[in-house]
């Protein structure tokens, strides 16, 4: 009989869906497939998407796109990105005015900025008086002052999984200090610090204070480590709105570097906070709850489904831009200028890893904006005959608007220099490199996958930034010719005769009467990447070059890439500012992958660029400057180390109710200039989501038909018995 | 009973331990700590240092099996197998490689898997077993051999179109439910997963549970009852249901405790936050502490499966005992 | 032009697979009972329509397992130079519709790629419209020519099925073996006649058309259908050749020696099997990948890369899934023991092996083959999750797996592309249908306790 009180318990658990059903169909009768709470229709939140759960929030580890559009709307350095002006310009985020600099000798006696023997360089910032921090509990002091949780046992912490657990909060003025205490966990050795390489080279004394660091680490292992018993020789603070930074010679690229969260402030309370024992085991770290005195702060951390941005509520430092071009102001660009900032209260990012779902939650107003995947370009884009690119008719009516802007990246695909077939500089390896460039249509390429989203490339060099030319100027002159205005690809007559002046006819090694087989090494083992190599393969085929395409997992490929053992790669570059040195530098054979663990993965070398790469990067930019770039890429041209691949061009899709959104490439920092018309979106959105009633009539009428059958049917049975 | 379930509970524990080798062994032929490293510290600019670095913070740079550097007891328990993997018997799976509690994760991770599993598997049980029992009700006629036909052509689709298909239906066309996501008002986003989950497994299912009735309804005991002059239902509800229990609960109660592991597939395509999901990013994350962590409990929750199965004979037929 | 001909480890393996299936089907028509089983599966008209489906994939499988490579043309004589490319006779059977790539998505039959491109126009603008395909259709235009080929193409395939079944009827007339007049049932002759006007259909219009249209870089969705088939057969049979001898060595060693030999393979594949059959697969896949990557110099061709892929996942799949048999195979041979011929054999001191070899192991192998066609269609279809948790075949490799991966983000896009999806729906369901609905028919003609219920009713 314990059979039927199962039923019983089956039932219940039917009745309650039913009632939920009923429920379901009751009150949500205008929209059910509104992804988010209802009561939060009207507020100001904008909803965006992210893909990728960050690894890292710490302003000190996180280095990737994904992790800075969190914390770089969270913490704020001293420098920023104009919102509107191009080509890009630094302006003042926390610091009052512009830093200044001063160049002194080894004598510490001061230069001029045009002097030659600069040994060193000083920037003073003033970071702006009264801003203050987000609310946190590490901040929290009871009646005495004394800070509230600093020596909180397992038992306080028993039911805390988020700052927010916490009863108090408190805040405090940013002062100079935290800026410099940022600094110093630069060299902290128990962080994994992506910029601690280049920056141990700059700032004064940084190498030896990461080694100070490590032997008190060794010391006392278990202590806390306060940064400030332990001085910093390039950091000097100079009262409480003042520091300064001394760096090795000249290095005019710092400034952007003062404009990552890598430079922001950080509060001894924070560390001190999260030191605590108990808090790792608790996911409490700084690495997953950022403190910061940005417009915003992280007050939802579910990266298995969503984080939410809320405004800090202590933040008032900025405004909306007053300066911008005509066409910004014609676009309404300007119509919050002055206003402060932000313009919303809540950003909800929500974990989208499929671009499907992602692509169609934003057709329904569920996202305010969203990239467009080459799958869906034809549906949103529609390119007219001047080959400008407007949104679709269809798009049009829903309200949608796009932007374009050219991203400051590259992706290439490098031939590795150490290799004996296609690598190094002699004459056979460049015609057969040269010849390939030839035949690997990447016009095609963007084309088809890319829908032109893309620029071929012409050098390491994309469009915006100092170096790059238009036209005539900047084309390739190996792979391409200027014909009546118009960059026109090589026959492949001509990259076929270069294969045969390499020693390889009809792609057949004249040696050893062994056909030509090159091999590709990629990490491509996900959805769509198999058309991409078929592409690749059937662009070696009009050369008669039999391509292997090795694909791996990403480890085996980083490992080879290490070891050299490569001949073809597909790679990319973002750069960290717009400056050229930060391209030219990825072909600067002191950055060899193989032999420094460098970011040339060619693993390139041409002594001749090694030295115009010294002499052009700390350069300003200047005639001068371009004359050598030039040069540069001139011998990149001949020696053809990788296939220049293609600029991606971002296009980015927006609903009308979304304001004030101008792509830029080089800010992650933009949510708080956005704006959202909530009350549009909600009516909108219920235009656009009618659930569509006939199939469930239909279902439930033949539900009926058949019940009712199968009882004829039954009795029937019963009947013939 | 209490004897033989301490037995069990016993026997489990060697099985246990193989587990806990084969997929260290496994695994530690695939990835290194390099590549573990390497891939946790991300793309830009990393060092050797740092990758030594990263090994030292997460513990994987000591030996593997045995640690002759050191002497005593630590020669085995100074290893990277004796602390990843030996503590795991008490349940503490330690932490992820890129640094988050892995314990925790399964606890907030396993409310969303069991909202979407409990309910298919219940649903999914009463429409099999029904559906199973009208072909049997009606069988050799007609609609019997509809009802198998199209069985056999619902199991012979793959999970995926299902899934895809479904999608394509309610969410895009018909805007009935969120087309993915998980969060307050659980309710509108389990339903598409649960109805897919249910009608995928009609087919092989129900052909299942239809040849185990046909079984029972041909035994002797049935003929009597009809020749008493039951009526065929009630033939098929009281005899034929509660003697085929058995070989039911067998294949069914095995599956309950893995409910708790969620479903790869359906949690990954409606992206909800649950094990699954978390187990296959893992998978491509190469997170060997998270994938050793799932290994163990999927396995724990296997052999608890086997005990439950067990335990519910002696509850279904009394005659049954367990010594 | 002279070629080479090349044998890769799946196709040895098939060699194999194919030459065992020989031996059986001849061991088999010699010994009367055992043809009995096969009589009943024979009479079965649903069973033979699916072995005739069944054997037209097996041929397009076979066909893409003799592979070869071609001679180049050598300019500076000496030794003959092959090139890399490893083809197949199937891949020369239908090297139209290899060679005839287009540049991106067209629809099924159409004669314009499927999305806009910017083109320049005669007056030197550019302009976005659908360009014309460059194999498809000739000059003529539209849905005419279609159906023209389509009616002719069908009635041609009619036609030559209708003479063949003819003389094959005649000359089944006499036949001595009266039996094989099962195969002769109005059912199969109709499903045989239609299937034929179909594949005449399509061969017809294959030559002019993309029947099945073009997928993203323009390879015909047909070619890339027919070349998953083998991939799918692969998966499902080599697999077996694992699972076979460990389940059935083990599973019987377990149940007739008992003791320690019984706890022993016991514990083993309860901790097999106690580990989630994802996750094990994964890990070992991941292995096999390292393993494959570190020893590029082992590979000829990529061919032979992707080949050794297959082969290893195949392995994989293999040993994580013979528990279940093992298990079977273990109860019916404690069953088995406790037979009185089989105590008096051994009370009369006849050696284990040849109890095991005469008594024990005849008897368990109508539960292997059951087992062994009942596992084929899981199989075909475990391939396609493998492929989408990205565990599956090496990402070169044409499967359904990879077909629907792919697919799967084009019904995002508007218009959508549902083209290649359902051909692999189709392709794949049709496969597995078949092979479902044969392996109940063996099923039924084999399980004698299956029998009696039926029997009874």
């Amino acid at each position: 009989m314990t059979h039927s009180g199962n039923f019983q318990l089956h039932s219940r658990a039917m009745n309650k869906n039913l009632t939920y059903l009923l429920c379901f169909l009751l009150c949500a009768c205008d929209v059910w497939n509104n992804p988010y709470p209802a009561q939060d229709s009207g507020k100001s939140i904008l909803y965006t998407a992210f893909t990728e759960r960050p690894k890292h929030l710490d302003p000190a580890q996180a280095y990737s796109e994904n992790e800075y559009e969190f914390i770089s709307n969270i913490y704020a350095p001293p420098l920023q990105y104009h919102y509107l002006k191009r080509p890009y310009q630094l302006v003042e985020q926390a610091a009052a005015s512009m830093p200044s600099v001063t160049y002194l000798d080894e004598h510490h006696h001061v230069l001029s900025a045009t002097a030659t023997k600069i040994a060193y360089s000083v920037y003073e910032i003033h970071i702006k008086p009264g801003m203050r921090y987000q609310p946190h509990p590490a901040f929290a002091r009871d009646v005495n002052g004394l800070p509230l949780y600093l020596h909180l046992t397992t038992s306080d912490l028993r039911d805390i999984h988020a700052p927010g657990d916490f009863l108090h909060t408190g805040t405090r003025v940013v002062t100079a200090l935290d800026y410099v205490n940022q600094i110093k966990r630069l060299a902290d050795p128990r962080l994994h610090l992506p910029i601690y390489g280049v920056m141990s080279e700059y700032i004064v004394g940084l190498k030896d204070y990461a080694g100070t660091l490590q032997q008190v680490l060794k010391k006392h292992p278990d202590e806390y480590l306060d940064l400030n018993r332990y001085p910093l020789l390039g950091v000097e603070l100079i009262n409480d709105t003042t520091y300064r930074i001394t760096l090795q010679g000249k290095y005019p690229q710092f400034a952007y570097w003062l404009a990552m969260p890598f430079f922001a402030p950080m509060p001894e309370e924070a560390l001190r906070f999260y030191a605590q024992p108990g808090m790792q085991a608790r996911n409490l770290t700084l690495d997953w709850w950022p403190v910061g005195s940005g417009p915003f702060y992280l007050s939802e951390n579910d990266p298995n489904t969503r984080m939410v941005l809320s405004r800090n509520p202590n933040f008032n430092s900025e405004y909306y831009p007053s300066e911008g071009s005509n066409s910004d102001k014609q676009a309404g660009l300007l119509a919050d200028a002055g206003h402060s900032l932000p313009l919303i209260d809540q950003v909800v990012f929500t974990l989208e890893k499929e671009t499907i779902p992602y692509w169609n939650k934003f057709l329904q107003g569920y996202y305010d904006a969203s990239g467009i995947s080459s799958d869906s370009f034809d549906q949103a884009v529609q390119v007219n005959v001047g080959g400008e690119t407007r949104v679709s008719d269809e798009m049009k009516q829903q309200g949608i608007t796009l932007s374009t802007s050219v991203a400051t990246s590259t992706m290439y695909t490098g031939f590795n220099w150490l290799d004996p077939v296609v690598g190094g500089s002699s004459l056979r390896a460049t015609k057969l490199r040269q010849a390939i460039a030839i035949a690997v249509d990447y016009e095609e390429f963007v084309s088809i996958f890319a829908n032109g989203r893309g620029i071929a490339a012409q050098s390491p060099i994309p469009p915006g930034i100092f170096g790059h030319h238009e036209g005539s100027a900047g084309i390739n002159p190996i792979v391409y010719d200027w014909i009546d205005g118009q960059r026109t690809r090589k026959s492949l007559a001509q990259a076929k005769r270069l294969i045969a002046e390499a020693g390889y006819p009809d792609g057949v090694d004249v040696k050893t009467h062994q056909p030509l087989v090159i091999n590709l090494d990629t990490t491509a083992t996900g959805v769509g990447n198999k058309s991409r190599l078929d592409w690749m393969r059937k662009q070696f085929d009009k050369i008669n070059i039999q391509l292997v395409v090795r694909s791996t997992d990403y480890n085996r490929f980083q490992d080879k890439i290490r070891r050299g053992d490569t001949q073809m790669f597909y790679y990319g570059w973002n750069a960290d500012y717009p400056d050229p040195e930060n391209f030219l530098f990825l072909l600067h054979s002191a950055q060899a992958k193989v032999a420094h663990g460098g970011e040339n993965a060619a693993n390139y070398s041409n002594p001749e660029y090694d030295q115009l790469f010294e002499k052009m990067k700390n350069m300003e930019n200047s005639p001068e400057r371009q004359i050598i770039i030039d040069r540069m890429v001139e011998i990149l041209h001949y020696d053809s180390p990788w296939l220049w691949g293609y600029h991606p061009k971002n296009y980015v899709l927006q609903h009308n109710w979304l304001h004030n959104v101008q792509p830029n490439v080089m800010a992650s920092n933009k949510l708080k200039y956005w704006r959202v018309d909530a009350s549009l979106r909600d009516s909108l959105r219920l235009d656009w989501n009618h659930p569509v009633f006939w199939p469930l009539w239909i279902g439930g009428v033949a539900l009926v038909l058949v019940f009712a059958g199968l009882r004829r049917a039954l009795k029937r049975r019963e009947d013939m018995k | 009973m209490i004897a033989y379930l301490i037995r069990r509970i016993l026997y489990a524990i060697p099985i246990l331990i193989g587990v806990n080798l084969l997929t260290f062994a496994l695994f530690f032929v695939v990835n290194t700590p390099d590549d573990m490293a390497r891939m946790q510290l991300g793309i830009k600019r990393v060092t050797p240092e740092a990758i030594e670095h990263w090994k030292e913070q997460h513990g994987y740079n000591k030996p593997l099996l045995v640690n002759r550097g050191v002497k005593g007891i630590g020669k085995i328990t100074d290893t990277i197998f004796w602390q990843k993997s030996a503590s795991m018997f008490v349940l503490d799976f330690g932490f992820s490689d890129d640094g988050r509690s892995i314990s925790r994760e399964i606890y907030t991770r396993m409310g969303p898997s069991m909202a979407i599993a409990l309910p298919t598997f219940i649903i999914g049980l009463l429409c099999y077993v029904s559906f199973a029992l009208l072909m049997t009700l009606f069988r050799a006629t007609a609609l019997d051999i509809a009802g198998v036909s199209l069985c056999v052509v619902l199991m012979s689709i793959s999970g995926l179109f299902y899934i895809i298909g479904g999608q394509f239906l309610i969410s895009k066309l018909w805007h009935w439910v969120p087309i993915s996501g998980y969060g307050e008002g659980a309710f509108k986003f389990i339903v598409l997963p649960v109805v897919i989950g249910v009608v995928s497994g009609i087919g092989s299912s129900s052909r299942w549970y239809r040849s185990i009735f046909l079984e029972e309804i041909g035994k002797d005991y049935v003929r009597t009852a009809r020749a008493k002059g039951l009526s065929e239902l009630r033939v098929l509800f009281t005899h034929v249901l509660k003697n085929a229990s058995i070989p039911i609960l067998t294949g069914v109660v095995v599956v309950i405790p893995l409910l708790f592991m969620g479903s790869l597939l359906t949690e990954s395509f409606f992206g909800i936050p649950g094990l699954g999901n978390y187990t296959i990013d893992a998978i491509n994350a190469q997170d060997f502490s998270i994938v050793r962590a799932m290994v163990f409990l999927g396995s724990l929750l296997y052999i608890a499966g086997l005990i439950l199965t067990d335990i519910s004979y002696t509850v279904v037929d009394p005659r049954v005992r367990l010594t | 032009m002279s070629f080479i001909p090349v044998i890769l480890w799946s196709d040895a393996l098939v060699f194999l697979l194919l030459a065992a299936g020989m031996l059986v089907v001849s061991y088999v028509r010699q010994h009367e009972y055992l043809r009995l089983p096969w009589r009943r599966v024979a009479k079965n008209s649903v069973a033979m329509v699916s072995l005739l489906v069944l054997s037209l994939f097996l041929l397009v499988g076979l066909l893409d397992t003799l592979h070869y490579r071609v001679e180049l043309k050598d300019k500076n004589a000496g030794k003959t130079v092959y090139s890399p490319e490893v083809l197949s006779v199937f891949d020369k059977l239908v090297e139209p519709l290899r060679l005839h790539t287009e540049k991106t998505y067209s629809a099924p039959l159409a004669t314009n790629l499927y999305s806009k491109e910017s083109v320049t126009d005669v007056s030197g603008n550019i302009v976005r419209e659908y360009s014309r395909l460059q194999y498809a259709g000739g000059q003529k235009e539209g849905s005419r020519d279609v159906l023209r080929r389509a009616l002719f193409g069908g009635i041609a395939g009619f036609i030559a099925a209708g003479l063949l079944i003819g003389i094959r009827r005649a000359f089944l007339h006499r036949s001595p073996f009266p039996v094989r007049a099962g195969w002769v049932q109005s059912p199969v002759i109709f499903a045989a006649l239609s299937i034929a006007g179909l594949i005449g259909m399509t061969v017809n219009l294959a030559g002019a058309y993309h029947v099945l249209g073009t997928d993203k870089v323009g390879q015909d969705v047909l070619y890339l259908s027919l070349k998953s088939i083998r991939t799918g057969l692969i998966i499902g049979t080599v697999t077996t050749l694992v699972t076979l001898p460990l389940a059935l060595f083990l599973g019987v060693a377990a149940g007739y020696f008992r003791g320690w030999v019984d706890d022993i393979i016991q514990y083993i594949y309860t901790v097999l099997s106690s580990i989630p059959s994802v996750l094990l697969i994964a890990a070992a896949v991941l292995m096999m990948q390292v393993t494959i990557d570190t020893h590029p110099n082992w590979f000829e061709t990529a061919a032979s890369r992707a080949d050794l892929r297959l082969v290893f996942l195949c392995l994989i799949l293999g040993m994580t899934s013979w528990t279940g048999l093992c298990r079977l195979l273990r109860g019916e041979t404690l069953k088995l023991r406790e037979m009185e011929y089989i105590q008096a054999a051994q009370s009369f001191g006849v050696s284990s092996l040849r109890i095991l070899s005469r008594h024990i192991i005849p008897n368990v192998m109508h539960i292997i083959l059951i087992a062994l066609v009942m596992d084929f269609s899981g199989l075909v279809l475990a391939e396609a999750v493998l492929s989408y948790v990205g565990v599956g075949v090496d990402p070169s490799m044409i499967s359904f797996g990879t077909m629907i991966n792919g697919a799967r983000l084009e019904m995002a896009r508007e218009p959508m592309v549902w083209w290649a999806l359902a051909a692999a729906f189709g392709f794949m369901l049709v496969l597995v249908l078949a092979a479902n609905l044969f392996a109940d028919a063996v099923r039924d003609a084999f399980d004698p306790r299956l029998n009696r219920t039926e029997g009874d009713l």
